[in-house]
């Protein structure tokens, strides 16, 4: 498993590639790709800056990923998340989870958002023509995560 | 008992504070009294601290309740709800 928290991007491709690249026991790979979208609550994103709790964040990212593992049968994953200020279009986050089937690597690759969401402190800031705002944590995401509850 | 806070996102900009060393006085032994005496050093700390705001605390990295205990040289952090992904 690779966890990543960097300012630069990343390259799609390669990381998805890594998973299968000499693993012929990989059936499957299932990525999520978030991005920066250009609007927010009905106001215009200008840029999106990530803060973090660099240690507690790679800590809590592994931690998850750990989880997916015990939860399913997986061959690999990877968790990269970006920090710093970012514009609409570019990647804020790439999860990728490799597995036998199907199944597993998309469930896995939901579960991983929807706790990483909930459970990685990161906190967004957004800058719109009205100046600079915090953005607030939703309900529904919680509502998300706690579908995986056991 | 001397300890480590970091605060984060809104919380950190409203105290004008990313981290501080602190020696919490006696009879303050877990988050929900060491919360309660930070309550105290002002309007901005008892208003972002008060018990029906949405903060959430980390003890030693790891997400905490207020009813975890402290000992010397906890890591503490308190911040808003995380908004990442």
């Amino acid at each position: 498993m690779i966890v990543r928290v960097q300012t630069e991007p990343f390259d799609l491709a390669t990381e998805v590639a890594r998973l299968y690249r000499d693993k012929p026991k990989v059936g499957a790979v299932a990525s999520f790709l978030g991005l920066v979208r250009d609007s927010n609550e009905g106001d215009g994103v200008h840029t999106l800056t990530l803060e973090h709790y660099p240690g507690m964040t790679e800590k809590s990212l592994e931690g998850i990923g750990r989880e997916a593992f015990a939860r399913w049968d997986l061959l690999d994953a990877t968790i990269i998340h970006r920090i710093g200020t970012l514009h609409p279009t570019e990647p804020i986050v790439l999860v990728a989870v490799a597995s036998g089937h199907r199944g597993e690597a998309f469930a896995a690759c939901e579960f991983i958002m929807d706790y990483l969401k909930t459970r990685a402190p990161f906190w967004k800031k957004e800058t719109t023509p009205e100046g600079e705002r915090w953005v607030d944590a939703r309900e529904h995401d919680d509502i998300a995560a706690g579908r995986w509850a056991t | 008992m001397k300890l480590k806070i970091l605060y984060f996102a809104r919380l950190r900009e409203r105290f004008g504070l990313g981290s501080e060393a602190l020696d919490a006085p006696a009879g303050v032994d877990d988050l929900a009294g060491l919360v309660a005496w930070l309550r105290q050093r002002g309007p901005a700390w008892a208003e972002e601290l008060a018990p029906d705001r949405p903060y959430r605390m980390a003890l030693n990295q790891e997400m905490a309740t207020p009813e975890s205990s402290l000992k010397e040289g906890d890591e503490v952090a308190v911040f808003p709800p995380v908004t990442g992904g």
